[in-house]
Protein backbone atom coordinates (compact mmCIF):
# COMPACT_ATOMS: atom_id res chain seq x y z
CA UNK A 1 0.00 0.00 0.00
CA UNK A 2 2.85 2.35 0.88
CA UNK A 3 3.69 3.05 -2.79
CA UNK A 4 0.19 3.78 -4.15
CA UNK A 5 -0.88 7.09 -4.53
CA UNK A 6 -4.21 6.91 -6.08
CA UNK A 7 -6.40 4.18 -6.09
CA UNK A 8 -9.78 4.11 -7.86
CA UNK A 9 -12.52 1.17 -7.89
CA UNK A 10 -15.04 0.41 -9.57
CA UNK A 11 -15.94 4.02 -10.37
CA UNK A 12 -18.84 5.74 -12.67
CA UNK A 13 -19.01 9.63 -13.22
CA UNK A 14 -22.61 11.06 -14.57
CA UNK A 15 -23.64 14.34 -15.49
CA UNK A 16 -27.56 13.90 -15.19
CA UNK A 17 -28.14 10.97 -16.86
CA UNK A 18 -25.30 11.31 -19.12
CA UNK A 19 -22.59 9.02 -17.93
CA UNK A 20 -19.32 9.20 -18.78
CA UNK A 21 -17.04 7.30 -16.82
CA UNK A 22 -18.24 3.47 -16.16
CA UNK A 23 -16.85 1.21 -13.63
CA UNK A 24 -13.26 2.87 -13.77
CA UNK A 25 -10.25 0.30 -11.66
CA UNK A 26 -6.95 2.07 -11.90
CA UNK A 27 -3.92 2.38 -9.47
CA UNK A 28 -1.19 5.04 -9.74
CA UNK A 29 1.69 3.97 -7.78
CA UNK A 30 4.08 6.49 -6.35
CA UNK A 31 6.63 8.31 -8.47
CA UNK A 32 5.36 7.79 -12.02
CA UNK A 33 4.50 9.74 -14.45
CA UNK A 34 0.76 7.77 -15.59
CA UNK A 35 -0.79 8.98 -18.68
CA UNK A 36 -4.42 8.90 -20.13
CA UNK A 37 -4.84 8.34 -23.14
CA UNK A 38 -7.89 8.13 -25.63
CA UNK A 39 -9.89 9.74 -27.99
CA UNK A 40 -12.14 13.78 -27.47
CA UNK A 41 -14.94 13.44 -25.76
CA UNK A 42 -13.64 9.40 -23.83
CA UNK A 43 -13.73 10.84 -19.90
CA UNK A 44 -10.04 11.40 -19.59
CA UNK A 45 -10.61 14.75 -18.50
CA UNK A 46 -13.52 13.83 -16.45
CA UNK A 47 -11.68 11.26 -14.76
CA UNK A 48 -8.69 13.79 -13.42
CA UNK A 49 -11.41 16.28 -12.28
CA UNK A 50 -13.03 13.39 -10.69
CA UNK A 51 -9.77 13.27 -8.43
CA UNK A 52 -9.47 16.81 -7.09
CA UNK A 53 -13.43 17.34 -7.59
CA UNK A 54 -13.43 19.89 -9.95
CA UNK A 55 -16.03 17.76 -11.54
CA UNK A 56 -18.77 19.11 -8.96
CA UNK A 57 -18.56 22.26 -10.47
CA UNK A 58 -20.54 21.42 -13.03
CA UNK A 59 -24.42 21.08 -11.48
CA UNK A 60 -25.50 17.78 -11.98
CA UNK A 61 -22.58 15.73 -11.66
CA UNK A 62 -23.17 12.57 -9.37
CA UNK A 63 -20.08 9.74 -9.01
CA UNK A 64 -20.05 6.59 -7.47
CA UNK A 65 -17.70 3.87 -6.87
CA UNK A 66 -14.51 4.97 -4.70
CA UNK A 67 -11.48 6.43 -5.00
CA UNK A 68 -8.65 7.23 -2.66
CA UNK A 69 -5.64 9.28 -2.14
CA UNK A 70 -2.73 7.60 -0.06
CA UNK A 71 -5.63 5.43 1.70
CA UNK A 72 -7.82 8.30 2.25
CA UNK A 73 -11.63 8.18 0.68
CA UNK A 74 -11.32 11.72 -1.49
CA UNK A 75 -14.99 11.81 -1.75
CA UNK A 76 -15.11 11.93 2.13
CA UNK A 77 -13.11 14.62 2.48
CA UNK A 78 -13.32 18.51 2.00
CA UNK A 79 -12.95 19.61 -1.27
CA UNK A 80 -10.87 22.65 -0.11
CA UNK A 81 -8.32 20.42 2.01
CA UNK A 82 -8.09 17.54 -0.88
CA UNK A 83 -7.31 20.37 -3.81
CA UNK A 84 -4.52 21.79 -1.37
CA UNK A 85 -3.13 18.13 -1.76
CA UNK A 86 -3.54 17.78 -5.32
CA UNK A 87 -2.09 20.21 -8.06
CA UNK A 88 -3.61 20.46 -11.41
CA UNK A 89 -1.98 21.71 -13.95
CA UNK A 90 -4.19 23.75 -16.91
CA UNK A 91 -4.59 23.36 -20.42
CA UNK A 92 -4.17 26.74 -20.92
CA UNK A 93 -1.95 28.24 -19.02
CA UNK A 94 -3.28 30.39 -16.55
CA UNK A 95 -1.81 32.15 -14.30
CA UNK A 96 -2.91 35.24 -12.29
CA UNK A 97 -2.74 38.54 -13.94
CA UNK A 98 -3.15 40.58 -11.08
CA UNK A 99 -0.26 39.08 -9.52
CA UNK A 100 3.76 39.35 -9.87
CA UNK A 101 5.45 35.96 -11.12
CA UNK A 102 6.62 35.61 -6.88
CA UNK A 103 3.15 36.02 -6.10
CA UNK A 104 1.61 33.68 -8.60
CA UNK A 105 4.06 30.83 -7.20
CA UNK A 106 2.83 31.34 -3.33
CA UNK A 107 -0.76 32.04 -4.64
CA UNK A 108 -2.08 28.30 -3.30
CA UNK A 109 -0.79 29.96 0.03
CA UNK A 110 -1.42 33.76 0.28
CA UNK A 111 -5.07 33.49 -1.52
CA UNK A 112 -5.77 30.10 1.33
CA UNK A 113 -4.73 33.08 3.62
CA UNK A 114 -1.59 31.05 5.45
CA UNK A 115 0.63 32.63 6.85
CA UNK A 116 4.15 31.91 6.35
CA UNK A 117 7.34 34.11 7.55
CA UNK A 118 9.12 35.62 3.89
CA UNK A 119 12.22 34.17 3.66
CA UNK A 120 10.61 30.77 3.95
CA UNK A 121 8.50 32.43 1.18
CA UNK A 122 11.63 33.05 -0.69
CA UNK A 123 12.53 30.16 -0.23
CA UNK A 124 9.56 28.09 -1.09
CA UNK A 125 9.17 30.33 -4.44
CA UNK A 126 13.17 29.45 -5.25
CA UNK A 127 12.63 26.04 -5.27
CA UNK A 128 9.45 25.68 -6.88
CA UNK A 129 10.73 27.50 -9.97
CA UNK A 130 13.70 25.86 -10.11
CA UNK A 131 11.82 22.82 -10.06
CA UNK A 132 9.87 23.59 -12.66
CA UNK A 133 13.21 24.70 -14.76
CA UNK A 134 11.95 28.32 -14.79
CA UNK A 135 14.36 30.09 -12.17
CA UNK A 136 17.23 31.09 -14.54
CA UNK A 137 14.91 32.75 -16.83
CA UNK A 138 12.57 35.02 -14.11
CA UNK A 139 15.02 34.99 -11.12
CA UNK A 140 15.87 39.07 -11.97
CA UNK A 141 12.22 39.45 -12.69
CA UNK A 142 10.00 37.66 -9.78
CA UNK A 143 8.05 41.34 -9.19
CA UNK A 144 7.10 41.21 -12.66
CA UNK A 145 3.66 40.04 -13.84
CA UNK A 146 3.07 36.60 -14.78
CA UNK A 147 1.46 37.12 -17.66
CA UNK A 148 4.40 38.70 -19.50
CA UNK A 149 6.02 35.52 -19.84
CA UNK A 150 5.53 32.92 -22.73
CA UNK A 151 3.00 30.68 -22.95
CA UNK A 152 5.77 28.27 -22.16
CA UNK A 153 6.88 29.75 -19.50
CA UNK A 154 3.31 30.74 -18.03
CA UNK A 155 2.58 26.87 -18.30
CA UNK A 156 5.74 26.63 -15.87
CA UNK A 157 4.93 29.55 -13.75
CA UNK A 158 1.36 27.40 -13.23
CA UNK A 159 3.50 24.16 -12.62
CA UNK A 160 5.78 26.17 -9.96
CA UNK A 161 2.49 27.08 -8.57
CA UNK A 162 1.29 23.65 -8.34
CA UNK A 163 4.64 22.35 -6.71
CA UNK A 164 4.86 24.56 -4.50
CA UNK A 165 2.03 23.52 -2.77
CA UNK A 166 4.56 20.23 -1.97
CA UNK A 167 0.73 18.23 -3.83
CA UNK A 168 0.80 14.17 -3.61
CA UNK A 169 -0.16 13.60 -6.53
CA UNK A 170 -0.35 16.72 -9.79
CA UNK A 171 -2.90 16.32 -12.28
CA UNK A 172 -2.29 17.88 -15.89
CA UNK A 173 -4.81 18.50 -17.93
CA UNK A 174 -3.21 18.10 -21.57
CA UNK A 175 -0.46 20.66 -20.63
CA UNK A 176 0.82 21.16 -23.72
CA UNK A 177 -1.96 21.13 -26.16
CA UNK A 178 -1.81 25.13 -26.13
CA UNK A 179 2.00 25.08 -26.77
CA UNK A 180 4.97 25.54 -29.03
CA UNK A 181 7.24 22.03 -30.24
CA UNK A 182 9.24 23.72 -28.49
CA UNK A 183 7.91 25.00 -24.77
CA UNK A 184 6.09 21.09 -25.48
CA UNK A 185 9.49 19.49 -25.10
CA UNK A 186 10.77 21.33 -22.57
CA UNK A 187 7.79 20.50 -20.47
CA UNK A 188 7.94 17.04 -21.50
CA UNK A 189 11.39 16.44 -20.08
CA UNK A 190 10.39 18.75 -16.90
CA UNK A 191 8.15 15.89 -16.19
CA UNK A 192 10.89 13.03 -16.68
CA UNK A 193 12.34 15.02 -13.90
CA UNK A 194 9.95 15.90 -11.74
CA UNK A 195 8.57 12.51 -11.36
CA UNK A 196 11.01 12.02 -8.61
CA UNK A 197 9.65 14.01 -6.14
CA UNK A 198 6.02 13.76 -7.51
CA UNK A 199 3.11 11.68 -9.25
CA UNK A 200 1.84 12.70 -12.16
CA UNK A 201 -1.41 11.73 -14.15
CA UNK A 202 -1.33 13.17 -17.25
CA UNK A 203 -4.24 13.50 -20.04
CA UNK A 204 -2.73 13.78 -23.49
CA UNK A 205 -4.28 13.20 -26.84
CA UNK A 206 -1.20 12.87 -28.18
CA UNK A 207 0.10 9.24 -28.57
CA UNK A 208 3.79 10.04 -29.02
CA UNK A 209 3.62 11.95 -25.90
CA UNK A 210 2.01 9.30 -23.92
CA UNK A 211 5.43 7.04 -25.36
CA UNK A 212 7.95 10.01 -24.13
CA UNK A 213 7.06 10.83 -21.18
CA UNK A 214 4.99 8.14 -18.93
CA UNK A 215 5.87 5.04 -16.97
CA UNK A 216 2.34 3.20 -16.93
CA UNK A 217 -0.52 3.96 -19.33
CA UNK A 218 -4.79 4.17 -19.56
CA UNK A 219 -6.59 3.72 -22.31
CA UNK A 220 -9.64 5.34 -22.14
CA UNK A 221 -12.60 4.91 -24.69
CA UNK A 222 -16.18 6.00 -24.48
CA UNK A 223 -15.62 6.19 -20.94
CA UNK A 224 -14.54 2.97 -19.98
CA UNK A 225 -10.81 1.85 -19.15
CA UNK A 226 -9.98 -0.64 -22.03
CA UNK A 227 -6.23 -1.21 -20.87
CA UNK A 228 -4.05 -0.21 -18.37
CA UNK A 229 -0.20 -1.24 -18.01
CA UNK A 230 3.34 -0.27 -18.42
CA UNK A 231 3.57 2.05 -21.32
CA UNK A 232 6.25 0.00 -22.84
CA UNK A 233 4.25 -2.75 -22.64
CA UNK A 234 1.09 -1.08 -24.69
CA UNK A 235 2.90 0.58 -27.27
CA UNK A 236 4.61 -2.79 -27.96
CA UNK A 237 2.21 -5.52 -27.56
CA UNK A 238 -1.56 -4.16 -26.68
CA UNK A 239 -3.58 -6.88 -25.39
CA UNK A 240 -6.80 -5.10 -26.64
CA UNK A 241 -7.65 -4.91 -30.43
CA UNK A 242 -9.28 -0.92 -29.98
CA UNK A 243 -5.94 -0.12 -28.29
CA UNK A 244 -3.70 -1.57 -31.11
CA UNK A 245 -6.40 0.14 -33.36
CA UNK A 246 -6.28 3.45 -31.67
CA UNK A 247 -2.35 3.26 -31.39
CA UNK A 248 -1.89 2.83 -35.58
CA UNK A 249 -4.33 5.52 -35.85
CA UNK A 250 -7.47 3.30 -36.85
CA UNK A 251 -9.09 5.89 -35.28
CA UNK A 252 -9.24 8.85 -32.56
CA UNK B 1 -22.05 54.55 -70.94
CA UNK B 2 -20.00 52.94 -68.68
CA UNK B 3 -18.07 56.10 -67.51
CA UNK B 4 -21.12 57.93 -67.10
CA UNK B 5 -21.89 54.65 -64.93
CA UNK B 6 -18.62 54.93 -63.19
CA UNK B 7 -19.36 58.70 -62.19
CA UNK B 8 -22.26 59.21 -60.96
CA UNK B 9 -21.58 56.18 -58.63
CA UNK B 10 -18.33 57.96 -57.58
CA UNK B 11 -20.69 61.20 -57.41
CA UNK B 12 -23.12 59.07 -54.72
CA UNK B 13 -20.08 57.76 -52.86
CA UNK B 14 -18.72 61.49 -52.07
CA UNK B 15 -22.17 62.26 -51.52
CA UNK B 16 -23.27 59.87 -49.13
CA UNK B 17 -19.59 60.62 -47.38
CA UNK B 18 -20.23 63.86 -46.85
CA UNK B 19 -24.10 63.45 -45.55
CA UNK B 20 -22.35 60.80 -42.43
CA UNK B 21 -19.46 64.04 -41.95
CA UNK B 22 -22.13 66.42 -41.78
CA UNK B 23 -24.32 64.36 -39.36
CA UNK B 24 -21.85 63.49 -37.34
CA UNK B 25 -20.43 67.33 -36.93
CA UNK B 26 -23.99 68.26 -36.15
CA UNK B 27 -24.57 65.61 -33.67
CA UNK B 28 -20.95 66.78 -32.15
CA UNK B 29 -22.26 70.15 -32.19
CA UNK B 30 -24.45 70.79 -28.94
CA UNK B 31 -21.57 69.63 -27.10
CA UNK B 32 -19.48 72.36 -28.05
CA UNK B 33 -22.06 74.47 -27.51
CA UNK B 34 -22.58 73.67 -24.59
CA UNK B 35 -19.32 73.73 -23.20
CA UNK B 36 -18.16 76.76 -25.28
CA UNK B 37 -21.41 78.92 -23.54
CA UNK B 38 -20.68 77.70 -20.09
CA UNK B 39 -17.31 78.12 -20.17
CA UNK B 40 -17.44 81.50 -21.60
CA UNK B 41 -20.65 82.63 -19.14
CA UNK B 42 -19.14 80.63 -15.86
CA UNK B 43 -15.20 81.35 -16.17
CA UNK B 44 -15.72 84.82 -15.35
CA UNK B 45 -17.41 84.23 -12.08
CA UNK B 46 -14.65 81.47 -10.76
CA UNK B 47 -12.52 82.96 -8.30
CA UNK B 48 -11.45 81.91 -4.86
CA UNK B 49 -14.32 84.29 -3.09
CA UNK B 50 -17.14 82.25 -5.23
CA UNK B 51 -16.01 78.90 -4.67
CA UNK B 52 -15.31 79.68 -0.70
CA UNK B 53 -18.41 81.83 0.34
CA UNK B 54 -22.44 80.77 0.89
CA UNK B 55 -24.77 82.62 -0.74
CA UNK B 56 -26.18 85.53 0.49
CA UNK B 57 -29.50 86.98 1.36
CA UNK B 58 -31.11 88.74 -1.74
CA UNK B 59 -30.01 92.44 -1.96
CA UNK B 60 -26.66 91.56 -0.65
CA UNK B 61 -23.77 91.55 -3.55
CA UNK B 62 -21.37 88.59 -3.72
CA UNK B 63 -21.55 84.59 -2.73
CA UNK B 64 -20.77 81.55 -3.70
CA UNK B 65 -21.30 78.06 -3.88
CA UNK B 66 -19.32 76.63 -1.06
CA UNK B 67 -22.18 75.04 0.79
CA UNK B 68 -23.38 73.57 -2.60
CA UNK B 69 -19.96 72.04 -3.57
CA UNK B 70 -19.94 70.81 0.27
CA UNK B 71 -23.23 69.38 -0.25
CA UNK B 72 -22.41 67.89 -3.51
CA UNK B 73 -19.60 66.10 -2.38
CA UNK B 74 -21.51 64.72 0.75
CA UNK B 75 -24.39 63.45 -1.85
CA UNK B 76 -21.45 61.74 -4.00
CA UNK B 77 -20.60 59.93 -0.34
CA UNK B 78 -23.52 59.10 1.22
CA UNK B 79 -25.18 57.58 -2.35
CA UNK B 80 -21.74 55.67 -2.81
CA UNK B 81 -21.76 54.04 0.63
CA UNK B 82 -25.23 52.84 -0.34
CA UNK B 83 -24.92 51.98 -3.69
CA UNK B 84 -21.40 50.77 -4.63
CA UNK B 85 -21.60 47.31 -1.83
CA UNK B 86 -25.15 46.81 -3.13
CA UNK B 87 -24.27 47.09 -6.63
CA UNK B 88 -21.03 44.92 -6.62
CA UNK B 89 -22.58 42.45 -4.74
CA UNK B 90 -25.59 41.82 -7.33
CA UNK B 91 -23.21 42.36 -10.06
CA UNK B 92 -21.27 38.95 -8.71
CA UNK B 93 -24.10 37.24 -8.25
CA UNK B 94 -25.27 38.16 -11.78
CA UNK B 95 -21.92 37.01 -13.18
CA UNK B 96 -21.98 33.74 -10.46
CA UNK B 97 -25.59 32.87 -11.66
CA UNK B 98 -26.85 33.02 -15.20
CA UNK B 99 -29.56 31.18 -14.81
CA UNK B 100 -32.07 31.25 -11.73
CA UNK B 101 -35.41 33.24 -11.28
CA UNK B 102 -33.56 35.73 -8.68
CA UNK B 103 -30.78 36.14 -11.49
CA UNK B 104 -33.49 36.95 -14.07
CA UNK B 105 -35.65 38.67 -11.60
CA UNK B 106 -32.02 40.87 -10.89
CA UNK B 107 -32.18 42.05 -14.28
CA UNK B 108 -35.69 42.98 -14.82
CA UNK B 109 -35.37 44.97 -11.94
CA UNK B 110 -32.06 46.86 -13.00
CA UNK B 111 -33.66 47.95 -16.62
CA UNK B 112 -36.87 48.90 -14.99
CA UNK B 113 -34.99 50.95 -12.65
CA UNK B 114 -32.47 52.21 -15.54
CA UNK B 115 -35.52 53.68 -17.45
CA UNK B 116 -37.36 54.76 -14.08
CA UNK B 117 -37.83 58.69 -14.46
CA UNK B 118 -35.25 60.59 -11.93
CA UNK B 119 -38.69 62.41 -10.52
CA UNK B 120 -40.27 59.53 -9.34
CA UNK B 121 -37.43 58.12 -7.75
CA UNK B 122 -37.10 61.31 -5.90
CA UNK B 123 -40.92 60.81 -4.48
CA UNK B 124 -40.21 57.52 -3.52
CA UNK B 125 -37.08 58.65 -1.63
CA UNK B 126 -39.80 61.27 -0.07
CA UNK B 127 -41.73 58.60 0.84
CA UNK B 128 -39.71 56.69 2.56
CA UNK B 129 -37.32 58.75 4.40
CA UNK B 130 -38.55 62.46 4.53
CA UNK B 131 -42.30 61.92 4.92
CA UNK B 132 -41.42 59.45 8.26
CA UNK B 133 -38.85 61.82 9.31
CA UNK B 134 -40.59 64.69 9.17
CA UNK B 135 -37.91 66.77 7.39
CA UNK B 136 -36.08 67.19 4.28
CA UNK B 137 -32.48 65.61 4.54
CA UNK B 138 -28.72 64.70 2.99
CA UNK B 139 -29.66 61.73 3.80
CA UNK B 140 -33.04 61.12 1.76
CA UNK B 141 -31.39 62.94 -1.23
CA UNK B 142 -28.45 60.04 -1.16
CA UNK B 143 -30.77 57.48 -0.93
CA UNK B 144 -32.57 58.63 -3.93
CA UNK B 145 -29.25 59.21 -5.86
CA UNK B 146 -27.91 55.80 -4.59
CA UNK B 147 -31.19 54.18 -6.27
CA UNK B 148 -30.06 55.96 -9.48
CA UNK B 149 -26.28 54.49 -9.21
CA UNK B 150 -27.00 51.43 -8.59
CA UNK B 151 -28.04 50.51 -12.03
CA UNK B 152 -24.83 51.20 -14.01
CA UNK B 153 -22.86 49.76 -11.05
CA UNK B 154 -24.70 46.37 -10.95
CA UNK B 155 -24.48 46.50 -14.91
CA UNK B 156 -21.10 46.99 -15.24
CA UNK B 157 -20.05 44.96 -12.51
CA UNK B 158 -21.86 42.03 -14.04
CA UNK B 159 -20.48 42.51 -17.79
CA UNK B 160 -16.91 43.50 -16.50
CA UNK B 161 -16.64 39.57 -14.43
CA UNK B 162 -18.47 38.17 -17.47
CA UNK B 163 -15.27 38.74 -18.92
CA UNK B 164 -12.90 37.27 -16.88
CA UNK B 165 -11.78 33.98 -18.27
CA UNK B 166 -13.47 31.09 -16.49
CA UNK B 167 -10.03 29.21 -15.87
CA UNK B 168 -8.74 32.00 -13.81
CA UNK B 169 -11.80 30.67 -11.69
CA UNK B 170 -10.80 26.76 -12.06
CA UNK B 171 -7.16 27.40 -11.15
CA UNK B 172 -7.78 29.45 -7.84
CA UNK B 173 -10.54 26.37 -6.67
CA UNK B 174 -8.18 24.01 -7.97
CA UNK B 175 -5.17 25.49 -5.16
CA UNK B 176 -7.99 24.70 -2.35
CA UNK B 177 -8.95 28.63 -2.45
CA UNK B 178 -12.63 28.69 -1.16
CA UNK B 179 -15.33 30.05 -3.06
CA UNK B 180 -15.09 33.52 -1.41
CA UNK B 181 -12.19 34.02 -1.47
CA UNK B 182 -11.70 33.35 -4.90
CA UNK B 183 -14.13 35.52 -5.66
CA UNK B 184 -12.88 38.57 -3.38
CA UNK B 185 -8.55 37.69 -3.95
CA UNK B 186 -8.74 36.35 -7.41
CA UNK B 187 -11.68 37.61 -9.64
CA UNK B 188 -12.77 40.92 -8.27
CA UNK B 189 -9.01 42.27 -8.56
CA UNK B 190 -8.96 40.93 -12.23
CA UNK B 191 -12.23 42.82 -12.76
CA UNK B 192 -11.30 46.20 -10.90
CA UNK B 193 -10.40 48.76 -13.68
CA UNK B 194 -14.04 47.89 -15.06
CA UNK B 195 -15.47 48.17 -11.75
CA UNK B 196 -14.11 51.80 -11.06
CA UNK B 197 -14.82 52.59 -13.89
CA UNK B 198 -18.55 51.84 -13.68
CA UNK B 199 -18.87 53.39 -10.65
CA UNK B 200 -17.34 57.05 -11.33
CA UNK B 201 -19.75 56.51 -14.36
CA UNK B 202 -22.22 56.20 -11.91
CA UNK B 203 -20.96 59.29 -9.84
CA UNK B 204 -20.70 61.25 -12.82
CA UNK B 205 -24.75 60.55 -13.79
CA UNK B 206 -26.18 61.52 -10.40
CA UNK B 207 -23.49 64.30 -10.01
CA UNK B 208 -25.99 66.76 -12.04
CA UNK B 209 -28.94 65.47 -11.18
CA UNK B 210 -31.95 67.97 -9.66
CA UNK B 211 -35.32 66.20 -9.93
CA UNK B 212 -34.54 63.77 -7.12
CA UNK B 213 -33.67 66.26 -4.83
CA UNK B 214 -36.12 68.42 -4.86
CA UNK B 215 -38.41 66.80 -2.24
CA UNK B 216 -35.27 65.21 -0.64
CA UNK B 217 -32.09 67.45 -0.08
CA UNK B 218 -34.28 69.80 -0.87
CA UNK B 219 -31.33 72.62 -0.61
CA UNK B 220 -30.09 75.08 2.09
CA UNK B 221 -28.38 78.39 1.60
CA UNK B 222 -26.86 78.08 4.88
CA UNK B 223 -23.96 75.60 5.59
CA UNK B 224 -25.08 71.91 7.04
CA UNK B 225 -23.10 68.75 6.94
CA UNK B 226 -25.99 66.92 9.42
CA UNK B 227 -27.23 64.64 7.03
CA UNK B 228 -30.42 64.50 8.78
CA UNK B 229 -30.95 68.03 7.37
CA UNK B 230 -31.56 69.29 4.28
CA UNK B 231 -28.17 70.31 2.40
CA UNK B 232 -27.82 72.10 -1.06
CA UNK B 233 -26.14 70.78 -3.99
CA UNK B 234 -24.38 72.05 -7.22
CA UNK B 235 -27.54 71.19 -8.94
CA UNK B 236 -29.85 72.94 -6.86
CA UNK B 237 -28.03 75.97 -6.86
CA UNK B 238 -27.64 76.44 -10.13
CA UNK B 239 -31.71 76.44 -10.60
CA UNK B 240 -32.03 78.76 -7.73
CA UNK B 241 -29.74 81.57 -9.24
CA UNK B 242 -30.86 81.07 -12.36
CA UNK B 243 -34.81 81.61 -11.78
CA UNK B 244 -34.03 84.36 -9.78
CA UNK B 245 -34.29 88.42 -11.90
CA UNK B 246 -30.70 89.45 -10.86
CA UNK B 247 -28.26 89.36 -13.47
CA UNK B 248 -25.66 88.89 -10.73
CA UNK B 249 -27.19 85.77 -9.50
CA UNK B 250 -27.51 84.32 -13.16
CA UNK B 251 -23.95 84.38 -13.50
CA UNK B 252 -23.11 82.83 -10.40
CA UNK B 253 -25.62 80.09 -11.91
CA UNK B 254 -23.55 80.10 -15.05
CA UNK B 255 -20.56 79.70 -12.70
CA UNK B 256 -21.93 77.29 -10.82
CA UNK B 257 -22.49 74.82 -13.67
CA UNK B 258 -19.09 75.81 -15.07
CA UNK B 259 -18.00 73.44 -11.95
CA UNK B 260 -20.42 70.91 -12.60
CA UNK B 261 -19.37 70.50 -16.34
CA UNK B 262 -16.06 70.43 -15.32
CA UNK B 263 -16.61 67.86 -12.68
CA UNK B 264 -18.54 65.73 -15.13
CA UNK B 265 -15.94 65.85 -17.44
CA UNK B 266 -12.95 65.06 -14.75
CA UNK B 267 -15.33 61.91 -13.72
CA UNK B 268 -15.31 60.70 -17.28
CA UNK B 269 -12.38 61.58 -18.26
CA UNK B 270 -10.38 59.81 -15.00
CA UNK B 271 -12.64 56.79 -15.76
CA UNK B 272 -11.61 56.64 -19.58
CA UNK B 273 -8.04 56.69 -17.97
CA UNK B 274 -8.23 53.97 -15.40
CA UNK B 275 -10.17 51.47 -17.78
CA UNK B 276 -7.59 51.94 -20.09
CA UNK B 277 -4.25 52.07 -17.81
CA UNK B 278 -5.19 49.41 -15.21
CA UNK B 279 -6.77 46.90 -17.58
CA UNK B 280 -5.93 43.44 -16.73
CA UNK B 281 -3.62 41.68 -19.37
CA UNK B 282 -4.86 38.21 -18.78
Amino acid sequence: MENTVLKVENFSASFGDNRILKDINLTVPRNVVAALMGPSGCGKTTLIRCVNRMHELIPGATVSGRMTLIDEDIYAMQPIILRRKVGMVFQKPNPFPTMSIYENVIAGYKLNGIRIPKPELDNIVEQSLKKSALWDEVKDALHRKGTFLSGGQQQRLCIARALAMNPEIMLLDEPTSALDPKSTSQIEELFVELKKNVTMLLVTHNIAQAARVSDVTAFIYLGELIEFGPTEKMFTVPKDKRTEEYLTGKFG
Amino acid sequence: MTGNHVKRRLAEDIFFKGIVCLFAFISLLPLFLILYYITRNGIAVIDWNFLSSLPRPIGEAGGGVFNAIVGTLMLIILSGVISIPCGIAAGIYLSENKAGKLASGIRLSVVVLQGTPSIVIGIIAYIWIVAPLKTFSALSGGIALSIMMLPVIVKTTEETLKLIPYHLKEASLALGVPYYRTILKVILPSGISGILTGILLSVARITGETAPLLFTAFGNQFMNTNIFKPIDSLPYRIFYYAMSPYPEWHSFAWGASFILVVLTLALNLIARGISVKWKTRF
